[in-house]
């Protein structure tokens, strides 16, 4: 299907075939940077995203990921390293001559033009007849079911349907690698799941790159083939959603990716023997009533604590915890009861018993 | 709990007998505020009146004015206006080769003048809202603006000297046009620069960069995102300064005397005739020659939809 989407779409000329056969990764950064002035946005950045990964770039704002972002597509230039697109330096290309393409996080409609020749701009740039153009554009507001709306003026969409018209208008040109600056910021929660879901399908259907820049760590794991935590121009920690929740790298990560207990190389050595800092993530806590005396199993870990908030969330409760000896823990409690068992939740003053197996207990570097 | 204030009290904790009664909270009487806030025409009738009555006196009125006399006459003997209805003055206007030449030379300096300025002002707009750093962006406007603290009068005898026999334009090499419409349309583009140059730049700033990445991600190379993105954008920008610079020279007629040598404007007809001729009506009819000039002009531009994308 991939090598069926592109072939007269290089612009350059060069094969398609052989950057899509060859497993060259789609993009390829090394040691990337780039300076305002004396900041350092992105300070040596590293990076292979492989054909038809869907990568998330996670992170919080100032972090260095949008520029990594511009970088890819052009917009900024680098002041030391090199972008490499489907085996090709890019690096000093201008953004016209490079076969990636842009959703914007303001979405970046033309205001003049009517949704349909939005949609059809980029294929008017490349000089396709205007019969072939309209339906290539009309199919491609078919796929983000908006083909009724080809007529209306961007103004007159709401939030979402721009957001599918800024979609239409990227994939229209079936580019190899398709970049995404927060494209869900500005929609309301439920629209929000609804187009993860989408852009989700989107890609799978398309079977092209996608990276997708997002400060939403939730969304980051949801939607992710891999996944890439920034903070201060660097990547902190690459791999899956899976491992980066599962094993966070560093208290950076653990801490911005979920929530999470964070013990500190005092408080480690004094609960694990070992003087280093560790994390535990809130649902691997168990809590029973102050009547459970039993003594720690093997490879457990058993606190006495005070409850001291308790926060209701809808599918469970957040629970927050004071220890005897007075470590703070969070504990997240699914409610697997029946629905009038409001009662048996832990109040605030309740004494508990926490438990949780030495193997949840990831250590940080 | 319940204390005999009926005004609440968020501090009830720190309440304490010894303490002064606290000071009345909430509302305050304000009758006139309550009385603005139920009736919305009052409110209204009150904000607008005072800038309402203005433009009727300064605007209509004048412009009835205006209208009325130049349907009047002049007694050629005794000089007194004669106030019976005739369009004499307008049959003067048309027949009268003068008055023709005049129209056209004044449309053609003003027009001549407005698409030098927008040509300067376009290129100058662009580097102030989209190339310029924050800072230089802003000396940029005040450098604009500050030409307008300047005198009109001072300005354009500055050019005069510039433009004279032995005068700067000609000893820096580039040659003097000498007075006349060149020295004319020099002048005058200098001097209402700065209303084209503001507008367009306002108009471009609205133009957020994502629009102009975009068009360059989509495969667009510069000079199609300036053609297909920017230039329907600023049309309205282009538009209004234009119309600025375009109306200001029609009524001029300082400038021409100072450096336009024998040439006359519209405006140096209508000073002679209000003035040293003594035909206040004849002045007025020829008043109305910018006016309706303008009038077919902003029909024109309305018609096109150039407006419509504001």
């Amino acid at each position: 299907m991939h090598s069926e989407m592109h072939p007269e779409m290089r612009p350059d000329g060069s094969d398609a075939a052989g950057s899509t056969g060859s497993g060259k990764p789609a993009i390829r950064l090394r040691g990337l940077v780039k300076h305002f002035g004396d900041v350092a946005a992105v300070d040596g950045v590293d990076l292979d995203i492989a054909d038809g990964e869907f990568f998330s770039m996670l992170g919080p704002s100032g972090s260095g990921k949008t520029t990594v972002l511009r970088l890819i597509a052009g917009f900024e230039s680098a002041t030391a390293g090199t972008v490499e697109l489907g085996g090709l330096d890019v690096t000093k290309a201008a953004p016209f001559e490079r076969d990636v393409h842009t959703v914007f996080q303001d979405y970046a409609l033309f205001p003049h033009m009517s949704v349909l020749d939005n949609v059809a701009y980029g294929l008017r740039v490349r000089g396709v007849g205007k019969k072939q153009r309209r339906e290539r554009a009309r199919r491609a507001l078919d796929t983000v079911q908006l083909g009724h709306l080809g007529s209306r003026r961007p103004t007159q969409l709401s939030g979402g349907q721009r957001q599918r018209v800024a979609l239409a208008r990227a994939i229209v040109l079936e580019p190899r690698v398709l970049l995404l600056d927060e494209p869900l910021g500005a929609l309301d929660l439920k629209l929000r799941e609804q187009m993860q879901v989408e852009l989700k399908q989107l890609q799978r259907s398309l079977g092209i790159t996608f990276v997708f820049v997002t400060h939403d760590q939730e969304e980051a794991l949801t939607l992710s083939d891999r996944i890439a935590v920034f903070d201060a121009g660097r990547i902190q920690q690459l791999g899956s959603p899976r491992e980066i929740y599962e094993n966070p790298a560093s208290a950076y990560v653990a801490g911005f990716v979920g929530t999470t207990n964070l013990f500190d190389a005092d408080v480690s050595s004094r609960l694990l023997g070992v003087a280093s800092e560790h994390a535990v993530r809130p649902e691997r806590l168990r809590l029973s009533g102050a009547e459970d005396t039993e003594a720690a199993r093997d490879g457990e870990i058993r606190l006495d604590a005070v409850v001291t908030e308790t926060i209701y969330l809808g599918a469970g409760n957040r629970v927050h915890l004071r220890t005897d000896d007075g470590i703070e823990l969070v504990a997240l409690e699914q409610s697997t009861g029946t629905r009038h068992d409001a009662d048996s939740a832990e109040h605030r003053g309740d004494h508990v018993t926490v438990r949780f197996s030495r193997a949840d207990v990831v250590a940080l570097a | 709990m319940s204390t005999t204030s009926s005004v609440p009290d968020a501090h009830e904790g720190a309440r304490n007998d010894q303490a002064p009664a606290p000071a009345p909270r909430g509302p305050v009487a304000r009758p006139g505020s309550r009385l603005l806030h139920r009736w919305v025409w009052l409110r209204l009738s009150l904000l607008l009146s005072a800038p309402l009555a203005w433009m009727v006196l300064i605007y209509v009125v004048a412009l009835a004015a205006l209208l009325i006399t130049s349907l009047w006459s002049v007694d050629s003997l005794s000089s007194e206006i004669d106030r019976t209805w005739t369009l004499d003055n307008f049959r003067t206007l048309i027949e009268n080769e003068v008055y023709r030449n005049v129209t056209v030379r004044t449309v053609g300096v003003a027009l001549a003048v407005t698409v030098i300025d927008v040509a300067i002002a376009l290129p100058i707009a662009f580097y102030m809202a989209k190339v310029a750093s924050p800072r230089a962006r802003r000396m940029l406007v005040v450098a604009v603006l500050t030409p307008l603290w300047a005198s009109y009068l001072v300005k354009v005898f500055s050019w005069r000297v510039v433009l004279s026999e032995g005068g700067l334009a000609e000893w820096s090499g580039l040659g003097s046009p000498g007075y006349g419409l060149t020295a004319v349309v020099i002048t005058q583009a200098y001097i209402w620069l700065p209303y084209v140059i503001l507008p367009i730049f306002a108009a471009l700033e609205r133009v957020p960069d994502s629009l102009l990445e975009a068009a360059g991600d989509l495969g667009a190379p510069t000079s199609m995102v300036v053609r297909s993105i920017v230039m329907p954008l600023l049309v309205p920008g282009i538009v209004a300064g234009a119309i600025f610079s375009f109306s200001l020279t029609l009524g001029d007629y300082i400038t021409v005397n100072i450096v336009g040598g024998a040439n006359q404007m519209l405006g140096n007809l209508v000073f002679v005739n209000a003035g040293a001729a003594n035909n206040l009506p004849l002045a007025a009819a020829i008043a109305m020659i910018p006016i309706v000039v303008m009038l077919v002009l902003l029909t024109a531009i309305r018609r096109t939809g150039a407006l419509e994308n504001i």
